[in-house]
C-alpha cells in the first residue's frame, strides 16, 4: 500500500549556500488529511515545500508522492506559493493567472483554448471571486490575490496539494474560503499540506501536524502531537545548538 | 508599473543620443569633405524629403526595411526582459559586444578575409558579448557582488577593452577600418540589401520565438517557481529568451550602435506598459512603437545625413514614452490625475451627504429649509468653494436641494446619507468597541477609514458589532462642529 502515501519524506537534508537549512526531515502523511506545517521563522516550512517539489536542489534525502518520484507524479500536485513571491503589477488578470495552472495540460507552444478559460472561471468561482475574473492583479485585495493563487492550485485537480502560507495576512471572508476548500479537499479524499503560522487555530484547521524547526521535532495527529511540551521544542531555545552550528557554517563559507 | 530604475534608464539613454548628436554634428566635419560653411547641420530640400518618406530610393528602401522589422522585434522582446527584470542585461551584452568586433576584424584581416564583412564581425560580436554576460553570471555566483555591481563592472571593462582595440585596430590597417566606429553609435547609411536579409531573418527569428513560447515566456516572467513546479524548465526558458536578446541586439549593432540599442529594448516596452494591463497587448504595443521609432528614426536619419540613426530611434522611442507617460490609458499621468479627481470628488460628496444628515439628525436645520450653508461650512474644516462645488454636483446628481443658501436632502439622497452615516458609525463603535481608541477620536479615525470601505468589510463589520438591518446607530461622540479638528487638538 506503499502508492497510498501521498507524500513521504525520508533523511532529507537541504544547505543554501552549504548552510544547512533543514536536516534530515522525515515523515510520511496519511492520505486524505489536512495536514498543517508549523515552526518558527527561519525553521525550513518553505524549503521544505520547494525541497519537495525538486525546486532547491537536495543535499540529500528522498521524497516520493504517491510511490512515484515527485517528477514522475508532478500533475498529481498543485501548489500554492506565498503571495510575496510574485510582482502583482505584472500585466495579467485573475483569469490569466488561474489559467497559468493550466499551461502543462495545454501542452507546449499550444494557445489556450475555450474550455481551459471555462475550467479557470469554474476554479474561481470555486474560491468566491468569479466577478474579479477580468480584474489586473494589483487591483485585487490581499486576500483576493491569494484565493487568486489557490485557485490556480485548484484548477489542476491535483490529489495533493502543497500550499505556503495561505492564510498569512487575508481577510475574514478568504479565511474562511480557504476554510470551506480544504473541508472539500478533504471529502473527496485529497490531501493538503498547509505551512502556518497562527497556533492558535491549528488544531481547529488540521487534523495532522508536522512540527519543523530545520528538524521535525514530531509529527502525527494534531490531538496526540500538538502538546505544549512539543511547541516548547519547536519554539523554545532547546535547539540553539543547532542553529549555532549551521550560523558557524555559514560564517566559515563566507570568510573564504 | 514602470520602475525608478527603468525611468532611469531611459534617461540615460535620452542623455547619451543628445551628445551623439552634438559629438557627430562637429566631430565629423572635416571628413565629409563640404566646405566649412557647411558646418550647421543643413536642411534638406523638399525633394530629398519626399524621395525619403515615399521611400524611392532602393536603399533608403532597405534601411527603413530592416530598422522597423528591428524596432518591432526589440519591442517584442524587450517587454519579456523588462518583465523579467533582465533589462540591463541587454545593455551589457551590447556593450560586451565591442572588443568582439575589432578582434574578430583584426583576425579575419590577418588571415587575408574581408574584415569588413559583416557576417565575420557579428560573429565576433556575438561570442564577446556571451562571454560578457557569461562573466557577470560567474561573478554573481561565485563572489558577494549583487547584480548591479556585476554588470556595471563587467559592462564597462569590456567597452574600454573594445575601445582600446579600436584604437589599434585604427593604428594597424589605417583607413582600411573606417567604418567600425559605426558599431558604437550606430549608421545605417552603410547597410546594404544583404545586412537586411540578415535582420529580417534575425527579427522573424526572434519574433517567432516569441509567439512561440509566448505562454511558457509568460509563466517564467511572471512566478519562476510555479513553472518549476509544473515542470517547465526554467533554466531552458531563461536561456531562450536571453538567445532572443542576443540576437536582437547583435543584429542592432549596425543600425543602432551599441551604446544605445538597450534604449530600444527598454523604451518601448516601458511606453507600452502606460497602455496596456494585459501581456499580449502590451507586446504588441510595444512591438508597434518599435517598429514606428524605428522606421522614422531611420528617415530622419536619411534626411539629415549627420544624424546617426541610432539617435534618431532612440529620440523618437523617447517622444512615444513621454506621450505614453502623459496619455496613456492605463497610467498615465493624466488618467491617474483624473482619478484621484474622482476619488476626491466622491470623498467630498460622502462628506457633503453625512454633514447634511447629522445637522438635520441633531436638529439644526430649519423646518422646510434644510441646513444654511453657513451652519455647514462651520460643520468641517472645508472650503467655501469646495463646499459649494461639491453642493452644486450633487444638486445635478438629483441628491441634494440648493435653495435660498439651504441645503436640503431629497429622496435619493436621504437613502444614501443614512447608508454612508451608518458606515460611518459602524466604524466608530468598531474602533471604540475592539480597537480601543477614545470615542473623542473616533470620528477623525473613522474619517480617514470610511471611504475605503467595500461591501465585504460592512458585512464584517455588521456581524463584529451584531447590527444587522438598515438602521442608523446614534452617534457614539457628540456631534460638534468642526470635529475634525477638535479630534486634532484633543
Amino acid at each position: 500500500m506503499k502508492e497510498e502515501i501521498p507524500l513521504a519524506v525520508s533523511d532529507l537534508t537541504v544547505a543554501y549556500h552549504r548552510k544547512p537549512v533543514i536536516w534530515d526531515v522525515g515523515f510520511e502523511l496519511p492520505a486524505g488529511s489536512l495536514i498543517g506545517v508549523v515552526g518558527p521563522n527561519g525553521a525550513g516550512k518553505s524549503t521544505l515545500l520547494k525541497a519537495v517539489m525538486d525546486l532547491t536542489p537536495r543535499a540529500s534525502g528522498k521524497v516520493l508522492v504517491y510511490g512515484k518520484t515527485y517528477r514522475e507524479n508532478r500533475r498529481r500536485v498543485g501548489y500554492v506559493p506565498q503571495r510575496e513571491s510574485v510582482d502583482w503589477d505584472f500585466p495579467v488578470d485573475a483569469l490569466d493567472v488561474v489559467t497559468m495552472g493550466l499551461y502543462g495540460e495545454i501542452g507546449w507552444c499550444l494557445p489556450v483554448r475555450r474550455k481551459h478559460r471555462q475550467a479557470a472561471m469554474d476554479a474561481l468561482d470555486r474560491v468566491g471571486i468569479a466577478d474579479f475574473a477580468k480584474r489586473q492583479i494589483s487591483q485585487l485585495s490581499g486576500g483576493q490575490q491569494q484565493r487568486v493563487f489557490l485557485a490556480r492550485a485548484l484548477v489542476q485537480d491535483a490529489d495533493l496539494y502543497l500550499m505556503d502560507e495561505p492564510f498569512a495576512a487575508v481577510d475574514a471572508a478568504t479565511e474562511r474560503a480557504i476554510i470551506d476548500i480544504l473541508g472539500e479537499m478533504k471529502e473527496s479524499g485529497k490531501t493538503a499540506v498547509v505551512i502556518h503560522h497562527d497556533l492558535q487555530t491549528v488544531p481547529e484547521y488540521f487534523d495532522y501536524v508536522v512540527l519543523l524547526n530545520m528538524r521535525v521535532v514530531a509529527h502525527g495527529p494534531v490531538e496526540d502531537v500538538f502538546t505544549n511540551d512539543n511547541l516548547q521544542k519547536t519554539y523554545g531555545g532547546r535547539l540553539t545548538l543547532l542553529e549555532e552550528v549551521s550560523e558557524a557554517m555559514r560564517r566559515r563559507e563566507r570568510s573564504l | 508599473m514602470i520602475r525608478f530604475r527603468q525611468i532611469a534608464l531611459i534617461f540615460m539613454a535620452t542623455t547619451w543620443m543628445a551628445g551623439c548628436v552634438s559629438l557627430d554634428a562637429s566631430d565629423e566635419v572635416p571628413s565629409t569633405g563640404n566646405s566649412l560653411a557647411n558646418q550647421s547641420i543643413s536642411w534638406p530640400t523638399w525633394e530629398q524629403v519626399r524621395r525619403v518618406v515615399l521611400l524611392q530610393d532602393y536603399n533608403t528602401r532597405v534601411v527603413v526595411f530592416g530598422t522597423t522589422l528591428l524596432g518591432c522585434a526589440a519591442g517584442i522582446v524587450g517587454s519579456f526582459t523588462l518583465l523579467r527584470r533582465r533589462a540591463l542585461m541587454g545593455d551589457a551584452l551590447s556593450h560586451a559586444t565591442l572588443p568582439g568586433i575589432c578582434i574578430a576584424f583584426l583576425l579575419a584581416t590577418k588571415m587575408g578575409y574581408d574584415g569588413k564583412s559583416l557576417s565575420v564581425l557579428l560573429l565576433g560580436a556575438t561570442v564577446s558579448g556571451i562571454l560578457g554576460m557569461l562573466t557577470i553570471l560567474w561573478i554573481r555566483k561565485t563572489t558577494q557582488l549583487k547584480d548591479d555591481a556585476a554588470l556595471g563592472a563587467v559592462l564597462s571593462v569590456f567597452f574600454g577593452a573594445g575601445v582600446a582595440l579600436l584604437g589599434i585596430v585604427q593604428q594597424v590597417s589605417g583607413g582600411h577600418s573606417a567604418g567600425l566606429e559605426a558599431f558604437i553609435y550606430g549608421k545605417t547609411a552603410s547597410m546594404n540589401v544583404a545586412d537586411a536579409k540578415t535582420i529580417t531573418m534575425a527579427a522573424f527569428g526572434s519574433i517567432g520565438l516569441c509567439l512561440v513560447f509566448f505562454k511558457e515566456l509568460k509563466l517564467l516572467c511572471f512566478d519562476e517557481k510555479f513553472a518549476g513546479s509544473r515542470g517547465f524548465p526554467v533554466m531552458f526558458l531563461d536561456i531562450l529568451l536571453m538567445m532572443t536578446v542576443v540576437v536582437v541586439t547583435i543584429v542592432g549593432l549596425q543600425a543602432v550602435g551599441l551604446v544605445l540599442m538597450i534604449a530600444l529594448l527598454v523604451i518601448p516596452a516601458a511606453a507600452a506598459r502606460f497602455w496596456s494591463d494585459e501581456m499580449s497587448n502590451m507586446a504588441w504595443i510595444s512591438a508597434g512603437l518599435g517598429m514606428v521609432s524605428g522606421m522614422l528614426g531611420a528617415e530622419f536619419s536619411a534626411v539629415f545625413s549627420r544624424l546617426p540613426s541610432g539617435a534618431m530611434i532612440v529620440l523618437i522611442c523617447t517622444a512615444f514614452f513621454a506621450i505614453s507617460l502623459i496619455f496613456g490609458s492605463k497610467h498615465g499621468l493624466l488618467i491617474r490625475g483624473l482619478r484621484r479627481v474622482r476619488l476626491n470628488r466622491r470623498i467630498d460628496r460622502e462628506h457633503l451627504l453625512r454633514a447634511v444628515y447629522e445637522k438635520l439628525e441633531s436638529g439644526q436645520g430649519e423646518v422646510g429649509k434644510g441646513v444654511s450653508f453657513n451652519e455647514l461650512m462651520k460643520k468641517r474644516s472645508w472650503s467655501e468653494r469646495r463646499l459649494r462645488g461639491s453642493i452644486r454636483r450633487e444638486q445635478n446628481a438629483g441628491l441634494v436641494s440648493f435653495e435660498d443658501q439651504y441645503v436640503t436632502l431629497k429622496a435619493p439622497g436621504i437613502a444614501e446619507a443614512s447608508r454612508l452615516t451608518r458606515q460611518h458609525r459602524l466604524w466608530e463603535l468598531y474602533l471604540i468597541t475592539h480597537a480601543e481608541i477614545a470615542p473623542s477620536r473616533v470620528d477623525r479615525e473613522a474619517d480617514m477609514i470610511e471611504h475605503v470601505l467595500d461591501p465585504d468589510m460592512i458585512a464584517e463589520l455588521e456581524l463584529l458589532l451584531d447590527r444587522a438591518g438598515q438602521d442608523v446607530p446614534a452617534s457614539p461622540h457628540e456631534l460638534t462642529d468642526s470635529s475634525v479638528k477638535a479630534g486634532v487638538e484633543d
